[in-house]
């Protein structure tokens, strides 16, 4: 094959697959405009033409499944039924020089040294505005601008304590900027979840290229947030400050506060109290002096900023004027990331460094000038067109609007100058990706990533690329493109290894089960007990029906079928009961697929293993990574839909999850810390299964007028004590003592009054752990009653059928307990848990002048 | 003149409300033409934070957060202000307002350069065409600025009629346009719309009027509650006020408390709440000719707390 150039190129022998034609005119990573394999490759690419092709399918795969499993997603709003989206990463690096990095590393700390001095001007003395250095209007019609926080100047003068910035190459591989992350920059999570998946599937390349390592980055800024909390306190409390679990970055916030070990909260998790802001935990409020915001400044604090944004906190930015509370990175910096800036950041260089600007945007035009708004209105057709104060702005192409659009682009242009810059686009480079089994050229930009070490910046060595096969994909966002790549910066010389693991830093005071777990967080678990529990329940339940499907015997038969199904719903609940005359078989079988497979119907199987992982994923800090795994196996899949013609296959998926659910189980058993967080998840557990086991005695054994044996049968089943009864009563089946065994054998892990027992402990041990209020009824009363109550319970006279061939004395009994569980349910969560069942109720209330 | 400025708010909440936090601007500056000598924020249940910062326009702001359950919360804020007439200032003798719209919008100096925040939208201000073709109207080719901005603002006197049952706290400009009803704000928002329009500067002012009028002159209009006008950019003058709702240059019977872009940066009271169910507010304003007090040590700018 032969290049542009007409030139021959190396390529591995016989393999058509490996064939890689670079784009003519772009600049490759790959190879050079000659067709050559660049230095940096040579050794990866040596390494590559030795593996089969189909190897590298493989290794692909293997990255998609250690992503699924890690659960790396990003969230794409708008997308209402399943928000995670997941990661997209090919398994092919890109490399780059030491050298290289080092030049770009330099330019990149340059860039920060003028965003610094330039905010601390905006909102200090504004030198560079009263001397025309910068027209007014790039900061007095910039919304990003906040007036509130004028005169609060970082008591180090930063701005930025980390900091991202998109990247791609010009047609000369030179560097440009296309946008700046000046808030809480995201992607740096993903680019490490990136590189561990990489190096986990090409561990030979990984450890022969010396690839520079990542985990100093977030050790760096783990330091600096020590050290900028060190000023309030000698213990200072860090959190991470999430927008939650709608955020399209919300995978990252829960990476980073588990990876950095601090506390992941939401603005309802947070009050300020007297000038302080405070945690709210089961414990009470606990001081936090340092804030990771993962949200735009503006939506920060309803009182001073955004008044309709309520992911913030009131009265924060008070807070910080109090130097209370140190926000990381500083509230006013989204101004910097506004397009315009990347038409004013060369002059600004130049006046406040004396310096040429190294990394620049492509050429820019700000039609605030009316020169440059004259160029950009007859270049329209070779620019983009993009807000000057939106970052997130959408950008016009300039060559692709009919003319009618022109036209309207013009109008706007002429009404509103200031608004609008033009942009020259940058070419970028390409990449191989491997894509339908060949070597593509893809197009590329790179994310890199500088936190602030207290002296300078530490440049991320590696970064976030997205690869997109159109270049017209490649705008600044992280979501853009369509996969992912990772960075290697091969060094010359063997790297040294860092882990997080072995901080530099002073010896840490040893704690126990800290109370610090935020009452949302805990109420969030006690629902992912009471949800996986329900989950487990449903397939124990539906696994009984199931299997009854499968026997010789002609379902619509079988006597416990119809109680059975009736089952799966509260009393009164199954559209079954309402029916007179009895069901038939067609609507026992419409009513079991559709408690197991709709979504849409509360309770269902497919709804709860929904909202298990819905849940989970709200606390996903505090989940283990493992069992985050499980949740993220637990689904029914493709037998939601042939389930129904094919119930041995059905049987198969049922015993899987259960299986799941158990190893769950069982990892929260083994692996969680006794503090109030299991206590809450356990706590969720128990008071569900107890409700699902009085639900199905009462489904299944009040109605006396159904064959009693089938039922019995069934009922041992479901509530998995078959064995343990057989062992006793061998096969004599009778109905005191099944009810003996599921009601109130105290060694019976799955009988009601095991479920109360653990309860009252849990209970207990909550209060030694959080002290109620005076004035506060003890949570213990209740659970008490209702034990000594089933301890004190007459199971043969339970056992009595009355006139109306019912178990009336038994139903009127399980639904008294039922309703003290749900009653107990209820106090667990209004006593604990309080301030996060009610709505924030946040008024806003103002004077007006009515003069 | 010396003034004795008492303001009061009262809100009333059907709910305890557990926790408040708020922001007031409530003491009058001093500034060209006015000193204040006393000042003091009276609030009810007793704060449990108070604290005095300097906003972005140099307005004095009061946060206060209360954190026991009320049912009731009451701030009256008592000012001495001592008010004297600005220097009159011939209109006529203004540059036009063209040369002002063409210097703002290539600034020389300092002072024109400051002002360009008062020259572009604000959340409240927002581009209007029909302000604009209204404004027009009295800034003639070449007509002095001061000029032209009396003859606007006497027009919006005429055309539009003071309504106080009409607005609640924001009005969209566009809709007073459409209705041609309002309060101060509405007129004073309506007023900055219109010379911005144009490319001048203009700035929301907030404060006072004298509740009863000197003997022989009528009282003014807005005098029970708390009042607002606008000041336009001048080369060389400076901060010239205009008060549409009255057709007048305020004197020495308007007190200022401070300015923004709109009314959303010089607010009087605002705050977020918990809890509060439903709410209602009242207001009372008394502003208070008084005889020059002796100006002792009682008088020193201070601030006291009383609690309920």
């Amino acid at each position: 094959m032969t290049t542009p150039t007409g030139r021959e190129v190396a390529l591995p022998p016989g393999d058509p697959l490996w064939h890689y034609r670079p784009i003519p005119g772009r600049y490759d990573e790959f190879q050079d405009s000659e067709g050559t394999v660049r230095p940096v490759w040579r050794q990866f690419w040596e390494n590559l033409k030795s593996l089969e092709p189909a190897v590298l399918g493989q290794r692909e795969e293997q990255a998609r499944r250690l992503l699924r499993e890690n659960g790396v997603t990003y969230n794409v709003y708008g997308a209402a039924k399943d928000l995670d989206r997941p990661w997209l990463l090919d398994p092919l690096p890109v490399l780059m020089p030491e050298a290289e990095w080092a030049r770009l590393a330099n330019a990149l700390r340059q860039r920060l040294k003028v965003l610094n001095l330039l905010a601390r001007d905006l909102y200090g003395p504004q030198q560079l505005l009263k001397w025309g250095i910068l027209p007014g209007e790039a900061i007095h019609e910039h919304p990003g601008y906040l007036l509130p926080c004028h005169g609060m100047i970082p008591p180090d003068g930063i701005f930025l304590n980390w900091y991202a910035a998109q990247l791609a190459r010009d047609a000369t591989g030179a560097w440009r900027v296309l946008g700046d992350r000046t808030q809480g920059p995201s992607g740096a999570g993903y680019a490490v979840e990136n590189r561990l998946v990489v190096s986990r599937t090409l561990p030979q390349d990984f450890h022969s290229l010396n690839v520079v390592r990542l985990a100093s980055y977030f050790l760096t800024l783990k330091n600096s947030l020590s050290r900028l909390g060190g000023s309030l306190s000698g213990n200072p409390r860090i959190v991470v400050l999430t927008p939650g679990p709608r955020s399209s970055r919300y995978f990252e916030d829960v990476y980073l506060s588990r990876y950095l070990g601090y506390t992941l909260v939401e603005g309802g998790d947070l009050t300020v109290r007297g000038e302080g802001v405070f945690l709210k935990t089961l414990g009470g409020l606990l001081p936090v002096h340092v804030i990771l915001r993962r949200l735009a400044d503006s939506d920060c604090d309803p009182l001073e900023l955004r008044s309709d944004s309520y992911l913030g906190v009131p009265a924060l930015t008070q807070a910080v004027r109090a130097g209370q509370v140190i926000v990381v990175n500083p509230l006013g910096g989204g101004v910097l990331e506004a397009p315009i800036l990347q038409v004013l950041l060369p002059r600004l260089c130049e006046y406040l460094l004396g310096e040429e600007l190294q990394l620049r945007a492509s050429d820019s035009w700000w039609c605030g000038l009316p020169e440059e708004r004259a160029y950009v209105e007859s270049h329209l057709d070779e620019l983009l067109i993009r807000p000057a104060f939106q970052s997130r702005g959408k950008t016009l192409v300039g060559w692709q609007l009919s003319s009618q659009e022109r036209g309207e682009l013009l109008a706007r242009i002429r009404a509103r100058p200031t608004r609008f810059i033009g942009q020259r686009p940058v070419a970028g480079s390409t990449v191989p990706v491997w894509s339908e089994g060949q070597l593509q050229p893809w197009h590329l930009t790179l994310r890199t990533f500088a936190v602030y070490n207290g002296e300078d910046y530490d440049i991320l060595p590696g970064g976030l690329c997205r690869v997109a096969p159109v270049s017209e994909l490649l705008v600044e966002s992280m979501a853009a493109g369509q996969r992912s790549k990772d960075l290697w910066v091969l060094s010359e010389q063997p790297v040294n290894t860092v882990t997080l693991l072995r901080p530099n830093v002073p010896a840490l005071q040893l704690r126990r089960s800290p109370n610090d777990l935020p009452s949302r967080a805990a109420d969030y678990l006690f629902w992912l007990g009471r949800l996986t529990e329900r989950a487990e329940g449903a397939i124990r339940h539906l696994r009984g029906i199931v299997a009854r499907l499968t026997t010789e015997v002609e379902p619509a038969g079988l006597p416990e079928m119809r109680l059975l199904v009736t089952a799966l719903c509260d009393p009164g609940q199954s559209p079954l009961e309402l029916q007179n005359p009895p069901p038939d078989w067609t609507m026992i079988r419409e009513e079991l697929w559709s408690f197991l497979s709709d979504f849409n119907r509360p309770g269902s199987l497919a709804e709860t293993l929904d909202s298990a992982r819905r849940t989970a994923s709200v606390v996903r800090d505090r989940v283990a990574i493992d069992a985050w795994r499980i949740l993220n196996q637990m689904e029914l899949g493709d037998v939601r839909n042939e389930g129904a013609t094919d119930p041995a296959r059905l049987l198969m998926r049922l015993n899987q999850l259960l299986i799941l659910c158990s190893a769950f189980s069982g990892l929260a058993a083994e692996s969680m810390t006794r503090g109030p967080g299991w206590l809450f998840l356990d706590m969720g557990r128990r008071i569900e299964r107890g409700l699902h086991t009085l639900r199905v005695i009462r489904g299944l054994l009040v109605d006396s007028s159904v064959e009693l044996l089938p039922c019995l049968e069934a009922m041992l089943e479901i509530a998995d004590s078959s064995m343990t009864y057989r062992y006793r009563y061998l096969s004599t089946l009778q109905l005191a003592p099944v009810l003996d065994l599921i009601l109130v054998d105290e060694t019976n892990p799955r009988s009601v009054i095991f479920q109360m027992i653990a309860l009252g402990e849990h209970a207990r041990r909550l209060e030694e752990l959080c002290p109620s209020r005076p004035g506060e009824p003890s949570r213990l009363r209740q659970t008490y009653e209702l034990l000594s109550e089933l301890r004190l319970a007459d199971i043969e006279a339970l056992c009595d059928v009355d006139r109306r061939q019912d178990r009336e004395s038994l139903a009127r009994r399980l639904e008294e307990w039922s309703a003290a569980l749900r009653g107990l349910s209820e106090d667990i969560t209004h006593a604990f848990l309080s301030h996060t069942v009610a709505p924030r109720q946040l008024t806003e209330l103002q004077t007006a002048n009515r003069g | 003149m010396y003034y004795q400025v008492r303001h009061t708010t009262n809100y009333l909440y059907s709910d305890a409300v557990v926790l408040c936090q708020n922001q007031a601007r409530l003491s009058p500056q001093t500034t060209r033409g006015q000193t204040r000598h006393s000042f003091s924020l009276e609030i009810s249940p007793e704060p449990t934070v108070r604290r005095r910062w300097s906003d972005a326009f140099q307005n004095e702001v009061w946060y206060f957060s209360i954190e026991t359950p009320h049912h009731r919360l009451q701030v009256t804020s008592r000012s001495l202000v001592e008010r004297l007439a600005p220097d009159p200032i011939d209109p006529a003798a203004t540059p036009a307002w063209e040369r002002v719209r063409d210097l703002l919008a290539r600034p020389t100096g300092v002072a024109e350069r400051l002002a360009g925040q008062f020259r572009v939208e604000s959340p409240f201000i927002m581009e209007l065409p029909e302000a604009r073709d209204y404004a027009r109207q009295s800034f003639l080719p070449g007509r002095p600025i001061l000029e032209s901005a009396l003859d606007l603002t006497r027009r919006i006197h005429a055309d539009f009629h003071y309504s106080p049952a009409t607005t609640a706290i924001s009005t969209p400009t566009r809709e007073v346009f459409l209705t041609r009803r309002g309060v101060c704000q509405d007129f004073a928002h309506l007023q900055i719309t219109c010379l911005r329009s144009l490319g001048l500067a203009a700035r929301y002012v907030s404060g006072y009027l004298v509740t009863l009028p000197p003997p022989g002159k009528p009282r003014l209009v807005g005098a029970d509650a708390s009042h607002a006008w606008l000041g336009l950019f001048v080369p060389e003058a400076g901060w010239v006020d205009l008060d549409p709702t009255n057709n007048l240059i305020p004197a020495d019977r308007h007190v200022t408390i401070g300015w923004g872009r709109d009314y959303g940066d010089v607010c009087p009271i605002k705050g977020v709440f918990t809890g509060g169910g439903g709410q209602s507010i009242a207001v009372a304003v008394d502003v208070e000719p008084v005889d020059m007090p002796s100006l002792s040590a009682d008088l020193a700018d201070d601030v006291t707390i009383m609690p309920e």
